[in-house]
């Protein structure tokens, strides 16, 4: 799907440098060695291709249009910031992308019921969304915590005619909902296909969603170029698992003049052991899956993150983060709670875009960045989703009553 | 020592003319008193091996009750040294009995495998059962087991088949311990003539003891499984008694559990 010479990462083994990997049950060892053959023959296959060009053109709404937000440029009072707008995909956000291409591919192997985990809903949303469009039977996975606080996502699902599974293990949040999926999935082996929302879980899967989300950086690259007769000096996006931002930078990866750089979120500040920066706050293990950085204890035992966006609110992110991070490719920074909702504020007066919790982070460190960068710089920001969902908990937050 | 006494205990059974019953409990559940007392007196209610469960916070192939006890145990605070003491104060009172830590890779990949291994065999551990580390990944443990004398037992499932069950089984030690059903721990009652079949598949290409577990909850079920395999696993069951009525209930239901599997209801 790219001639980018990045694309011999993973290797055969499914690594990205030391992390990556397949750490799962042998009872989905078959499965995910399956998944990697059908995958890699779907991926080069023309008609598999065309039908997902035809779908995400008509269906999805793509290319999404790149968009210079000229007055928050002029607020920040330093380089150019230009907004990928996959924010007005069907769906209102980035994830259909990928959902798109893996429930084709599960109806490509034959399998008749998807499952998937969700956080702020916005996957569950796209998976639900394009399971009602094939007729094909969706079960979600999603947080109590979650749902309390994504209540109109949870609707959406429902009208779409997905079964919402309220997980009440654990802390109640995504991570606990990517383990029911997977119990799920250990169970029902058959007929189900496991459509994974970020760029993590075990091998194909970092890979896979990485390929289907690239058609962001890829379009926004040419758009830009086209824009402004040149490449940009930075990208920027938020990181949860990071498959919105490991979807724009991929194919800008031998762009050594640009800049990638995620933004995790800080929560209620780094030091307050509150938080959901992984790769800032974290170190290396094993979860989900795969091998990469994630919150815990000094015994091994998964921490709990925090984030008032619920969409980030996972103490892993995907492992070829981890690589980029470890060889310095890309750099990660992060934005506390506060932080996401003055941002997001900002950006709704300014520009008349009301952006998700989610982006909301990675504009949190686009002001500094314009600062440092100048006038004569170039921002490239992925607004990966919009911010519908969001506004009771912002009024919430903010101590207003709806 | 180790690998040579999971190998005993198997013989053992073998002469017997029965299937050897394997017995798991949650380390730590509900604090490291308790569990210590049960874990004590599992070898004279009939256990011939003990899997000793090291919590984890993200248990991923556990059914709700093995979930929890996990949950308990993390909340008493248990740590890895916790569980470590707690199999060397096992091995000290039972020289004969095989141990085996089962588990999940990241508290053992963050205390860093050549040191978990050493610990492990100081403790006296003889296997270890890693359940999200199947054979691509599990090299680098491997290697620091098999340098100290420690069985890493594999696990196959009923969707492991053809060429994949040949490689997993390249390579064995210890036992191998086939998943009766495909799903979580204490899940669904497995089909015997399906795990018969299985293990004789499994039998193809080891010479390895099989033992089975997942599913089993109830005298009536390990008789049934106990017949058509080598040793007969029950956790999901011992882990509720223990929860519900304390560790002298728990070792009841393992007498009754341990006689079935023998063969003797």
């Amino acid at each position: 799907m790219t001639d980018n010479p990045w694309n011999n990462t993973p290797d055969a083994e499914g690594r990205f440098g030391g992390f990556g990997g397949r750490f799962i049950p042998e009872t989905l060892m078959p499965l995910v060695l399956e998944l990697e053959g059908a995958w890699q023959e779907a991926k080069t296959d023309p008609d598999f291709i065309a039908q997902m060009h035809g779908l995400l053109k008509d269906y999805v709404g793509r290319p999404s249009a790149v968009y210079h937000a000229m007055r928050l440029s002029e607020h920040f009072n330093g380089a150019k910031i230009w907004f990928k707008r996959d924010e007005l995909n069907h769906t209102g956000a980035h994830k259909i992308n990928n959902c798109l291409g893996q429930v084709l591919l599960a109806r490509r192997m034959g399998k008749t019921r998807i499952i998937a985990e969700t956080g702020a809903g916005q996957h569950g949303v796209a998976t639900a969304t394009v399971a009602a469009r094939f007729g094909l039977e969706c079960v979600v996975f999603m947080g109590s915590k979650d749902i309390e606080r994504q209540k109109p996502n949870v609707f959406r699902m429902k009208l779409l005619g997905a079964k919402i599974i309220p997980v009440t293990s654990g802390t109640g949040t995504l991570k606990d909902a990517m383990n029911e999926a997977l119990r799920d999935w250990v169970t029902h082996v058959d007929k189900t296909f496991y459509v994974i929302g970020t760029a993590a879980g075990p091998h194909p899967y970092p890979q896979m969603v990485r390929d289907l989300q690239s058609v962001i950086g890829r379009e926004a690259r040419a758009q830009i170029i086209e824009r402004e007769g040149r490449l940009p000096d930075a990208c920027v996006a938020c990181i949860g698992g990071g498959s919105n931002a490991i979807g724009l930078f991929y194919p800008f990866l031998n762009d050594k003049s640009v800049r990638l750089i995620g933004v995790e979120a800080a929560g209620r500040g780094l030091q307050s052991n509150e938080h959901a920066a992984s790769l800032t706050g974290g170190e290396p293990g094993i979860l989900h899956g795969n091998r990469t950085y994630l919150l815990q204890d000094d015994d091994g035992q998964i921490a709990d993150a925090h984030s008032i966006s619920a969409g980030l609110d996972y103490p892993g992110i995907g492992p070829e983060h981890s690589y980029l991070h470890d060889i310095g490719r890309a750099e990660y920074l992060s934005a506390t709670d506060e932080e996401a909702l003055d941002a997001f504020q900002l950006c709704t007066r300014l520009e008349g875009i009301i952006p998700a919790l989610e982006p909301a982070h990675a504009l949190a460190r686009v002001g500094d960045l314009a600062k440092e960068l100048g006038q004569d710089g170039l921002i490239l920001m992925n607004m990966c989703g919009r911010g519908d969902k969001d506004v009771f908990a912002v009024a919430e937050h903010l101590g207003v009553e709806l | 020592m180790s690998i040579s006494r999971i190998e005993a205990a198997f013989a053992k059974c073998a002469n017997a003319d029965h299937s050897a019953f394997v017995a798991y409990m949650m380390a730590g559940d509900p604090d490291l008193a308790q569990s210590r007392e049960l874990l004590m007196g599992l070898p004279d209610a009939g256990a011939d091996i003990v899997e000793l469960g090291m919590p984890f916070s993200d248990p991923v192939a556990e059914g709700p009750t093995i979930q929890q006890a996990a949950q308990r145990s993390l909340l008493a605070r248990t740590k890895m040294q916790d569980v470590l003491e707690l199999a060397a104060d096992f091995r000290e009172a039972h020289s004969d009995t095989p141990l085996i830590l089962m588990g999940y890779a990241n508290p053992v990949h963050h205390m860093g495998w050549s040191k978990f291994a050493r610990l492990a065999a100081k403790s006296g551990v003889d296997g270890l059962i890693i359940v999200d580390l199947p054979p691509e990944e599990s090299h680098p443990l491997a290697v620091a087991l098999a340098d100290n004398d420690i069985a890493l037992i594999r696990l196959i499932a009923p969707t492991t088949k053809g060429v994949r069950l040949q490689q997993v089984l390249s390579g064995v030690s210890g036992f191998v311990y086939y998943v009766s059903i495909t799903g979580v721990t204490g899940a669904a009652i497995p089909d015997q003539q399906q795990v018969a079949k299985a293990v004789k598949d499994i039998k193809l290409h080891t010479g390895l003891p099989v033992a089975v577990g997942f599913g089993v909850r109830d005298p009536q079920t390990a008789k049934t499984i106990a017949d058509c395999a080598d040793g007969v696993v029950v956790g999901s069951a011992i882990v509720s008694q223990m929860h519900k009525q304390g560790a002298g209930s728990a070792l009841e239901l393992v007498k009754k559990l341990a006689e079935a599997a023998h063969g003797n209801i």
